[in-house]
């Protein structure tokens, strides 16, 4: 029995919770690639970039909190310093697209020609970020770093295999939750957010009905903006800011809006899902949780490891080549017209 | 034809053409429809009618001419703008949002509430769903009238041709406007559906003063509903005047008969 505990506890410590905490970053990602996607129609290759640069402006707001003394303990700073930098960035990705794109939507640009203009955003950004903050990891996590640490857990369950939680993932699926409720009720229950559906559906009867392109673009990258600056300070949070580690997310991002079907934001949720836990559950070593289940003798020797870590972010890259392989538009996706 | 009482002009073209490659599709159109007239538009297949509703709509820009809207020049203004403006148009093949469902291809006509602005709906949350429930009782009163209930909450992609035409009909009588201009809205339609439509826009005429202008081949339903008639071919103006004259002018039985070319329309009995 107390194997099986082990096993539950060891599973859920390191693969369930760390599989969800990753997920829900991931989601905040995808959901931003998938809105650009459906809404603006084009791949935005600057969106890690954007992230990263999201997390900068609020990693610059939370040290200048914690020298003013403003805190919000046991909870990270970074979560006040997220609401001030979310107009911020609004206001970068907004002017963006007012000196960039709204150009080339004027003069009907393919979607090629946007994905361009959106990489040679994403060096510039590069550039931006290395020149404000530089190259290096920053750490900005303060506040209670566990919310279960092993030591506690331990204490008061005597099992061997401690269940740690981190607040940087409970936050993360909490926050997630919330932003991803939120998001679909302005999509499905306010009329702005059926306007952006209709939009997204089919522009052209959206303009004959009525619908302002110039809001829909705006309210879109504002949106965006709210995704990019949770999803990139939780991620941060959790894993440590290092400028460069967001430009790693943009292939598992874009294979999980992939996965659920360009455009579909139901479907860039259940993507992250699937492209979280494919990356866990195949590069997690089984070895410790078969010991506990399977009779002594049985025990394996290796480490029960299916693929080693280092092919992470292959897994991504071969879902996106399976999905388009099999069905392009996804789980959630509609045939493009 | 003097009248003591002419009601003003609701929107006038003068000169309006636009070509396609070397084809004229319009040459030269000036028409003006009266404040509170349902005016229709005939004319044989590919005479250039929906190009000039296109025309009018934004949805084309002219190579010349203007459009005026209560003297107002509207020429190549966005359709967004024209919209906004009171200037409505449904389509002769209906286009849907196809991943709506068909309650919200009616609830996602802007209608100028809190609900609409960006920071209303996420500061004003009360009065939103307040006005949410306000509208969605008007969108499902309109299904209601055009006896669609029961698909409401499919998409709208899996509606027959009819039915999204009538989904059309609903999205314009979703927003307040002054003119709607209707493109074929009957053609595919039932019988009795059909009556009941030309019911409706007597009705939104004569309770709500809307203005419309109607393209149709059925010249049963055009004499019934209309009360001046133009008729187009090859992109000009054929003929304009009262209902009953047009229908038994000359010119216009020619036209549509084709003189020896194929006639395709339901046509002139
Ligand atoms: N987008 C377009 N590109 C090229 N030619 C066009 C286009 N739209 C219409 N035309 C041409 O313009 C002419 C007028 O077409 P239009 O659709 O306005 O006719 P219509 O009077 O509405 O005919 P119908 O009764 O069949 O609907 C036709 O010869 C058509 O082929
Ligand atoms: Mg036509």
């Amino acid at each position: 029995m107390t194997d099986i505990l082990n096993a539950f506890s060891h599973i859920t410590s390191l693969l369930v919770i760390p599989g969800l905490a990753y997920a829900s970053q991931l989601a905040f990602g995808a959901l931003g690639v998938t809105l650009i996607f459906g809404v603006l129609r084009f791949s935005n290759f600057a969106h890690a970039e954007g992230m990263s640069l999201a997390t900068m402006f609020c990693i610059l707001i939370t040290v200048w909190l914690q020298g003013a003394s403003v805190s919000i303990a046991p909870l990270p700073t970074a979560l006040i310093a997220m609401f001030l930098a979310i107009p911020l960035v609004a206001l970068v990705f907004i002017g963006t697209d007012r000196a960039l794109y709204k150009h080339f939507r004027a003069i009907n640009a393919k979607p090629e020609v946007f994905m361009i203009v959106s990489a040679g955003i994403m060096l510039i950004s590069n550039g931006v970020i290395r020149v404000v903050i530089g190259p290096e990891g920053q750490s900005f996590a303060d506040g209670e770093r566990f919310i279960l640490t092993a030591r506690e857990f331990r204490e008061w369950t005597g099992l061997t295999e401690a269940l740690v939680l981190k607040t940087s993932q409970l936050l993360s699926i909490v926050l997630a939750l919330i932003a991803g409720g939120l998001l679909f009720w302005f999509l499905n229950r306010t009329q702005m957010g059926r306007s952006m559906r209709a939009y997204s559906d089919n522009r052209n009867l959206a303009l004959l009905s009525g619908v302002d392109p110039n809001k829909i673009v705006w309210v879109t990258w504002i949106l965006v903006a709210v995704l990019s600056v949770m999803g990139g300070v939780l991620f941060g949070l959790d894993k440590g800011y290092r400028p460069f580690v967001f430009q790693q997310m943009l292939l598992p991002m874009f294979a999980a809006a992939v996965v659920g079907g360009l455009g579909s934001p139901v479907g860039a949720v259940v993507g992250s899902m699937v492209v979280a836990f494919s990356e866990l559950l195949l590069t997690f070593a089984w070895k410790k949780f078969l010991a506990y289940l399977l009779p002594t003798g049985l025990a394996p020797e290796s480490l029960m490891q299916i693929l080693a870590t280092e092919y992470k972010f292959a897994i991504s890259f071969l879902i996106l080549v399976i999905v388009l392989l099999i069905k392009p538009t996804g789980l959630f996706g509609r045939a493009t017209k | 034809m003097s009248q003591r009482e002419t009601p003003p002009v609701l929107l006038a073209t003068h000169g309006l053409s636009l070509s396609f490659g070397g084809l004229k599709a319009v040459d030269g159109m000036s028409l003006s429809i009266a404040q509170g007239s349902i005016s229709g538009l005939i004319g044989p297949n590919g005479a250039g009618k929906s190009t000039l509703f296109n025309l009018i709509a934004g949805y084309h820009q002219p190579d010349s001419g203007r459009v005026e809207l209560e003297g107002e020049d509207i020429t190549s203004l966005d359709p967004h703008v024209l919209f906004g403006k009171g200037l409505l148009r449904t389509f002769q093949i209906p286009r849907e949002f196809g991943t709506l469902t068909v309650l919200e291809n009616l609830m996602m006509v802007p209608s100028g509430q809190t609900g609409e602005t960006f920071f209303g709906a996420w500061f004003r949350p009360g009065r939103v769903s307040a006005e949410e429930r306000a509208l969605r009782e008007k969108a499902e009163d309109i299904l209601e009238f055009l006896e669609i209930t029961h698909v409401a909450n499919l998409p709208a992609s899996q509606l027959s041709g009819g039915q999204k035409k009538l989904v059309e009909l609903g999205r314009t009588m979703m927003a307040d406007p002054k003119i709607v201009f209707l493109d074929e809205v009957g053609a595919g339609v039932n019988r009795t559906l059909l009556y009941s439509i030309s019911n409706a826009i007597q009705r939104l005429n004569r309770e709500r003063g809307y203005t419309f202008c109607l393209v149709e081949h059925d010249m049963q339903f055009i004499s019934e509903l209309c009360d001046h008639v133009t008729c187009m071919a090859e992109g000009r103006m054929l003929a304009q005047g009262k209902a009953t004259d047009i229908l038994s002018n000359e010119e216009v039985i020619d036209a549509y008969l084709g003189r020896g070319k194929a006639a395709k329309g339901t046509g002139v009995q």
